[in-house]
């Protein structure tokens, strides 16, 4: 047989490769979620209100020294709704601080999605313009960063946590950071 | 004329109404431009760059909240003099190389610039040897066919 006549059955192997790669590639279920050029990189400092006490302003440097978890969310999100057991579940191991990011949102509503749904945060900062959000690249709630004690950005999570993505990325990723120190 | 005035007045209400959402958008009135080629610029600029939230549409069509803000901050930059594509650098820098609706030509990019170009010419030589590969003279000899 000429081998010419292979040709077309390794074009069509090649091609199903191809197409069967496409298909692996995007068999995560959050493909959509922007990978964060900002991690292993220094997070950007920011001093915003304490949602509770306006009066007090929080920076990051106060923060660095142990590693926190940083969550952000709204009263108008919905998702974070989705997400509020699961971090209330993980926040009460106090495995790691877990703030509260309170992004483009009125603290009055705020303050009572806290009260209705109980408040699973160790602080909740409040940026109810949102500028300081872009410095971290925040797109849409409910967004979960890491950051190591040296105010490190290790992981970032888009869309809400499942215990599933707990276990499986965030419980190593806290491994590896503490390990480091 | 009372119609009228009536009817002015529930337009201008329609308007008011329109933007009703929980989150706080205190910036969600349209941009003001300075003149004609600031204007001209920031739309240039944000229809290259793609919005973060829904991933199919640019900065300048995307009603998503975070467009809104990014449009915001775009101005502001472009204000305070920076160049294009140190605003394009700024955006790159927090939210990736995705903002950007034409790739950079960089050494992870190059499969997609000459990818194509690279298939193009692989074809080209496909094409060069199997026409080499038809000797001359091989055409039928019938001549009597009529055509």
């Amino acid at each position: 047989m000429k081998p010419g006549r292979w040709l077309p059955l390794a074009v069509f192997f090649a091609l199903a490769v191809l197409l069967a790669s496409g298909v692996w590639m995007s068999r995560k279920p959050n493909r959509d979620a922007l990978p964060s050029p900002l991690i292993n990189k220094p997070a950007p400092a920011f001093s915003l209100p304490v949602l509770h006490d306006p009066t007090r302003t929080v920076t990051l440097d106060e923060l660095k020294g142990q590693p926190f978890l940083l969550n952000v969310w709204g009263s108008w999100c919905v998702e974070c709704r989705i997400e509020h057991p699961v971090l209330t579940r993980f926040a009460e191991t106090k495995r790691v601080r877990v703030i509260g990011y309170n992004w483009k949102d009125e603290p009055a509503d705020a303050l009572r999605w806290l009260e209705q749904f109980n408040n699973p945060y160790w602080l909740v900062i409040a940026d109810v313009e949102g500028r300081a959000a872009i410095e971290w690249g925040i797109y849409g709630a409910p967004e979960t960063f890491l950051v190591d004690a040296r105010g490190v950005i290790r992981w970032k999570h888009v869309g809400p946590l499942t215990d599933a993505i707990i276990a499986s990325e965030l419980m190593p990723a806290l491994e590896r950071i503490e390990a480091v120190r | 004329m009372r119609s009228k005035n009536i009817l002015l007045a529930l337009c201008m209400l329609l308007c008011f109404s329109l933007p009703v959402f929980a989150q706080v958008n205190s910036d969600s009135a349209p941009l003001q431009f300075q003149d004609k080629t600031e204007e001209a610029r920031f739309h240039a600029l944000a229809a290259e760059l793609r919005c973060v939230m829904c991933q199919n549409q640019s900065l300048a069509d995307s009603n998503a909240l975070i467009a809104l803000s990014l449009r915001h901050e775009v101005l502001e930059l472009m204000r305070k003099g920076n160049s294009d594509a140190q605003i394009k650098e700024f955006l790159v820098a927090r939210y990736g190389e995705f903002v950007l609706y034409k790739p950079r030509v960089e050494p992870s990019t190059w499969l997609l610039w000459l990818g194509p170009l690279v298939l193009l010419l692989v074809g080209a030589g496909v094409v060069v040897v199997l026409i080499r590969k038809r000797t001359p003279g091989t055409l039928p000899v019938d001549d009597k066919q009529e055509w």
